[in-house]
């Protein structure tokens, strides 16, 4: 509920403009400009000469083991580039609150939340989704051959979060037992309430990922 | 229920990569700035529109602000180290259990993967009705929501409640206190170490915050003093689901003893207050007794004096009873860790 005495937000019709003006004002004002060059100073000092100085919105982002360059506001969550920019619809939002899972991606191989993360925080970062998980030559990987052969969802909404929070899990613990992955993806909700099956899935893409040599 | 509305109301995104820079950054901001660490907490804020800050400072480029470091008496942990860390860590694992335990029972794998130690103690309230923005005392206004006869306050306090009934929701907290941490602040002034029970703030002091952190103040590190390293622990978390859920009640206890008597102790509760409770009487009360059920017994008792229940939630009285007479006594079973292991 927004605070009615906030004049900042209180997004009457009215108002609309002149948050407008007041953005641009921002964009282009001496704060602005004396941030910039202070964030340049600190950034050549540490030697990270692409890091993104007040108002740089284009990024180039490793997503799937490919550079994409891409225009990313600073208040927009990984999900939201992911999706709406870059057209990678395989990672679903569900409650885009960090409560659902259906969002898992890998950030240097450690699942996360892509609805909880600022695109321009995994700058220097490796995003992997789930359409990244297959081999180029379009063999899936163990985990999705998994879920193919032992059938583990039902709409399917939560699979690319549950096959990305398992391979993630399994990368790190590559023989575990069903309780132990249970554990593992316990981060991922299922609206469906198949989690024999998936777990089943799992499992299956577990001992498929030893069986190739990937785990 | 959260409500997805679009993206997040703009804010200018600033990445310092050293502490002296986001101190200027937070300077030069002042109430406009917001500290961003893992975001966990912080997102829902911004997301539903309730805080609206200009800035937002991202600590994750600040390395010194990262990693567990061996010191002469004990470990520090720099704020900005992610939970699933601090839950792994060996050496925290073999001398400081009790943190790992309480940090691994936090929230959901992502969340610890992404959440900071910095933060998680840190962090707001999750009373739904300050969540939501209802502009209540600890908002700045002058009613509590969740102490009138209809409310909805099953996870709200039976102690220490003084206008607001709000308690603090960290899972790490009580087990820092237990270990009798330090943590370490970095003010306008300078450098400022304070007792891990110091940081916390009780509504009747200051009813619109949970920590003595100031605008401007940043959390650096918290420091484990070896004094507790190896020594009996116990932490159990009671909460709805297994997954997710904030405590409804949590314990953790620090304890060393000669045959079966208790030499020293340290025990703090939360999400009984709106700050994590040490129980100061109750280790005295318990110091140089036999560890028995009957010190148990009264250890519990001693703990809810005073408790006052609302509307839905008395259960947390016998709960808190009990959660203490079992840090004292343990499970057969070893508690909540076994659930997992099976
Ligand atoms: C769905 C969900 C379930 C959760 N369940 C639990 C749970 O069961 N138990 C539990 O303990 N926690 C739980 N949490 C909270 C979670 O553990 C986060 O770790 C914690 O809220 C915030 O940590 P963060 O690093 O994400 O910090 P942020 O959200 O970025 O920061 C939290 C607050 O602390 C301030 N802050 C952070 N770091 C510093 C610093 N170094 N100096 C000064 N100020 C700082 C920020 O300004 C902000 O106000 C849950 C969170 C979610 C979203
Ligand atoms: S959409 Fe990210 S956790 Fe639900
Ligand atoms: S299969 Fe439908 S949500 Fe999981």
């Amino acid at each position: 509920m927004p605070d009615p005495t906030d004049t900042r937000t209180t997004e009457h019709a009215a108002k609309k403009l002149s948050r407008r003006t007041f953005i641009k004002g921002v964009i282009t004002s001496g704060i602005a400009v004396s941030s910039a060059s202070y964030l340049f100073r600190a950034s050549s000092v540490s030697g990270q000469g692409s890091s993104a100085a007040f108002g740089e919105r284009l990024l180039t982002l490793s997503v799937n083991g490919q550079p994409r360059r891409v225009d990313v506001m600073k208040n927009e969550t990984l999900a939201w580039t992911l999706r709406y920019k870059l057209g990678l619809t395989g990672t679903k939002l569900g409650c885009d609150r960090a409560e659902c899972g259906s969002c898992t991606v890998l950030i240097d191989d450690v699942p996360h939340y892509a609805c909880s993360v600022l695109t321009h925080t995994v700058r220097t970062r490796k995003v992997l989704t789930i359409e990244g998980l297959a081999s180029p030559d379009g063999k899936l990987h163990p985990v999705q051959q998994g879920v193919v052969d032992e059938q583990g969802f039902q709409c399917a909404y939560c699979m690319p979060g549950f096959v990305m929070s398992a391979v993630g899990f399994l990368n790190t613990n590559p023989n575990p037992t069903r309780a132990q992955l249970a554990h593992g993806v316990s981060g991922n909700l299922c609206r469906c309430q198949d989690y024999d099956k998936i777990l089943t899935s799992l499992m299956r893409g577990a001992e498929y990922m030893r069986r190739s040599g990937r785990a | 229920m959260a409500v997805i509305r679009d993206v997040m109301p703009a804010f200018e995104l600033l990445q310092p990569s050293s502490v002296a820079d986001a101190q200027h950054l937070l300077a030069r901001y002042g109430s406009d700035g917001w500290v961003l660490a893992g975001g966990l907490d912080s997102f829902d804020w911004l997301k539903d529109r309730i805080k609206k800050p200009k800035a937002v400072i991202d600590l994750s480029g600040i390395h010194e602000l990262k990693g567990i470091r061996s010191t002469a008496d004990g470990i520090e942990i720099g704020a900005m180290t992610t939970l699933t860390e601090v839950a792994q860590n060996p050496v925290i694992k073999q001398k400081y259990s009790l943190l790992s335990q309480s940090a691994e029972l936090v929230a959901s794998p992502q969340i610890r993967n992404q959440g900071t130690i910095g933060g998680n103690v840190s962090q707001d309230t999750r009373c739904w009705y300050y969540r939501g923005g209802w502009p209540c005392y600890r908002a700045g206004g002058n009613i509590c929501y969740a102490d009138t006869p209809v409310a909805r306050n099953r996870e709200h306090a039976i102690l220490e409640a003084e206008r607001c009934v709000a308690v603090n929701p960290s899972d790490t907290a009580p087990a820092l206190i237990a270990l009798d941490a330090k943590f370490v602040i970095r003010t306008a002034k300078g450098e400022r170490v304070v007792d891990a029970e110091g940081y916390y703030v009780a509504p009747d002091r200051d009813i619109t915050r949970l920590t003595i952190l100031q605008a401007g103040d940043l959390l650096t590190a918290i420091r484990i003093p070896s004094a507790w390293a190896g020594a009996e622990f116990y932490f159990e978390k009671v909460r709805d689901r297994n997954v997710w859920d904030f405590p409804l009640l949590n314990v953790a206890s620090a304890m060393f003893t000669s045959g079966n008597t208790i030499d020293k102790i340290r025990i703090a509760v939360n999400a009984a207050a709106a700050r994590p409770l040490r129980l100061k009487k109750v280790e005295d009360a318990v110091r140089g007794k036999q560890r028995s059920a009957e010190t148990g017994e009264i250890a519990g008792k001693l703990s809810v004096q005073g408790a006052v229940p609302l509307q839905f939630n008395a259960y947390k009285i016998p709960l808190m009873r009990n959660l203490v007479k079992r840090s004292i006594t343990g499970v057969a079973n070893g508690g909540q860790e076994a659930a997992w292991a099976s």
